[in-house]
C-alpha cells in the first residue's frame, strides 16, 4: 500500500468521525481522518457542554473534543487538518478523495462532514456580518462586552451560546419564531431566571439594521402582526443546520435537505461509502448520537474491510 | 497559537517589515475557531494561485496583534478573523469574519491585479 492508500479515510474531525478514527484505528486498521478546519466540529465552538455522559459538571467544548483527538491519536489516526474535501470520485474501483492538499485513494471512506450553520436570508443580514452580525457566540462574544446583543433562535444552540455570552454581555433578547422553545428545559429554566435575559417568542426577525455597525433588529409579532424595533448592537444566529453533503451529490442518496441516507449500519447505497453523525438524515442530532453511530458503523467498516482484504 | 501551514507572524517589528518590504500582503489575524479556520484554510490553498501575494496569520490574543485590531479600516469589526489586505504598505481591504474562497479571491483580484 503506498502512502496515499488509506484502509478508511474518515471526512470530518467532529464526534462522529473522531470516535470512528478511534474505533478503526483500534482494528489496526491504517485510518486518514481529513478535517477542514481544525478538528472539534461543532462542539468546540460550545462553551460548556453539561449534558455529554460522564462529566457531572459539564465541560468545556474544545476541552471535549481536544481529548477526541488525542484518543484518536493514541491509536494511531493519522490526522490532516485544513485539508478540504474538493471530490470524490469512485470510477476506479476504490474510492479517490481529492482535497485542497492531495489526492488519497481509499477503501472505504467514512463520511462524518457535519453541518454548517443556517443563514437568516434577512436585510442586513450579510452586510453586518463581522460588523455586529455572528455565528459564534464563543469566538466573537467578549467582543461585545457591556453591550445589548440578540440571541435569534432558541433550540439548545441558542439557549447554551446565549448562556455564554451573559458572561460579558449588558443583556440578551432571545428571539424565537416559534410559540415554544426547542431546547431542554433545564436550559430554558435557568435562562428564564437570569435578569438579563428576556424573550420574545412566536416573533419574527424582519431585518437587521445599522449604518457602519449594527443598532437594532426588527422584530413581528406572529401573532398580532405588529413590527418592533429592539436596540442591540449585536446578533447571534442559531436557527438551525444544513449538512454539508454538496461535494457527495450524485455519488450517495440525499434527501431533499441534502442529508445523507444510511441504513442501520450507516451505510449509503454506494459501496464502501459510509455516512454518520450530523451530516446523516435523522432526528436527533448530539454528541452521543454522532458517537454511537460511529462505532455501529466502525464495526461495518471492519467487517467490510476483512472482505476486502481477504 | 495558530496551528496553521501559514508563517505565523508573531511581533510587531515582523508585520511593519513585511508590509514595508513587499508590495502585497494579505494578513488573517484570528483564533482556531470555526469562523476563523476556513479562512487560514483558504489563504493557505491560494499560496500557489496567488504567489506574488504575501499571505500570513496572526494570533488574534498576542500583543501585536493590536497593530491589526486598532487599524482605522477594522474600527467597526467585531467579528473574527479580521483580515487585512496591504498594498506598497498601506490598507486597500480589509474584512471581518468568515469569507468564502470566492470572497477572498475576488478581494484578491480586484485589490492585487497589477
Amino acid at each position: 500500500m503506498d502512502n496515499n492508500t488509506h484502509d478508511v479515510i474518515i471526512i470530518g474531525g467532529g464526534p462522529a468521525g473522531l470516535t470512528a478514527a478511534i474505533y478503526t484505528s483500534r482494528e489496526m486498521f491504517n485510518a486518514l481522518l481529513l478535517e477542514k478546519g481544525i478538528c472539534g466540529g461543532l462542539p468546540a465552538s460550545t462553551d460548556l457542554i453539561e449534558n455529554y455522559p460522564g462529566f457531572s459538571e459539564g465541560l468545556n467544548g474544545m476541552e471535549l473534543m481536544s481529548e477526541f483527538k488525542k484518543q484518536a491519536q493514541r491509536f494511531g489516526t493519522q490526522i490532516s487538518e485544513l485539508d478540504k474535501v474538493e471530490k470524490i470520485d469512485i470510477s476506479e474501483g476504490k474510492i479517490r478523495v481529492q482535497t485542497t492538499k492531495e489526492s488519497y485513494l481509499t477503501y472505504v471512506l467514512m463520511v462524518a462532514s457535519g453541518s454548517i450553520p443556517k443563514k437568516l436570508g434577512v436585510p442586513g443580514e450579510e452586510k453586518f456580518k463581522g460588523r455586529g452580525v455572528s455565528y459564534c457566540a464563543t469566538c466573537d462574544g467578549p467582543l461585545y462586552r457591556d453591550k445589548d446583543v440578540a440571541v435569534i433562535g432558541c433550540g439548545n444552540s441558542g439557549l447554551q451560546e446565549g448562556e455564554a455570552l451573559l458572561k460579558y454581555v449588558k443583556s440578551v433578547t432571545f428571539v424565537e419564531f416559534l410559540p415554544f422553545m426547542n431546547a431542554e428545559k433545564i436550559l430554558q429554566e435557568r435562562l428564564q431566571k437570569n435578569s438579563k435575559a428576556s424573550f420574545l417568542l412566536n416573533h419574527k426577525l424582519n431585518s437587521i439594521n445599522g449604518e457602519d455597525t449594527v443598532r437594532s433588529i426588527t422584530v413581528q409579532d406572529r401573532q398580532t402582526g405588529k413590527e418592533k424595533e429592539i436596540n442591540v448592537s449585536g446578533v447571534f444566529v442559531y436557527v438551525g443546520f444544513l449538512p454539508n453533503s454538496k461535494f457527495l451529490e450524485g455519488i450517495v442518496g440525499l434527501d431533499s435537505l441534502g442529508y445523507i441516507k444510511t441504513d442501520d449500519d450507516m451505510k449509503t447505497k454506494t459501496d464502501g461509502i459510509y455516512a454518520v453523525g450530523d451530516v446523516r438524515c435523522k432526528k436527533v442530532r448530539q454528541i452521543d448520537v454522532a458517537c454511537g453511530e460511529a462505532t455501529i458503523s466502525a464495526v461495518s467498516v471492519r467487517d467490510c474491510l476483512k472482505e476486502i482484504k481477504r | 497559537m495558530l496551528q496553521t501551514n501559514l508563517e505565523h507572524i508573531e511581533t510587531e517589528e515582523q508585520l511593519k517589515e513585511l508590509i514595508e518590504n513587499n508590495e502585497k500582503v494579505a494578513v488573517c489575524c484570528g483564533r482556531m475557531g470555526p469562523m476563523c479556520t476556513p479562512v487560514f484554510a483558504i489563504m493557505q490553498k491560494l499560496k500557489s494561485k496567488y504567489p506574488h501575494v504575501q499571505s500570513r496569520d496572526m494570533d488574534f490574543d498576542i500583543p501585536a496583534a493590536s497593530f491589526i485590531r486598532d487599524l482605522p479600516e477594522c474600527a467597526h469589526f467585531i467579528g473574527l478573523p479580521f483580515t487585512v489586505y496591504f498594498k506598497n504598505g498601506r490598507v486597500v481591504k480589509a474584512t471581518s469574519s468568515i469569507q468564502s474562497e470566492k470572497q477572498i479571491t475576488d478581494i484578491l483580484d480586484e485589490v492585487f491585479k497589477d
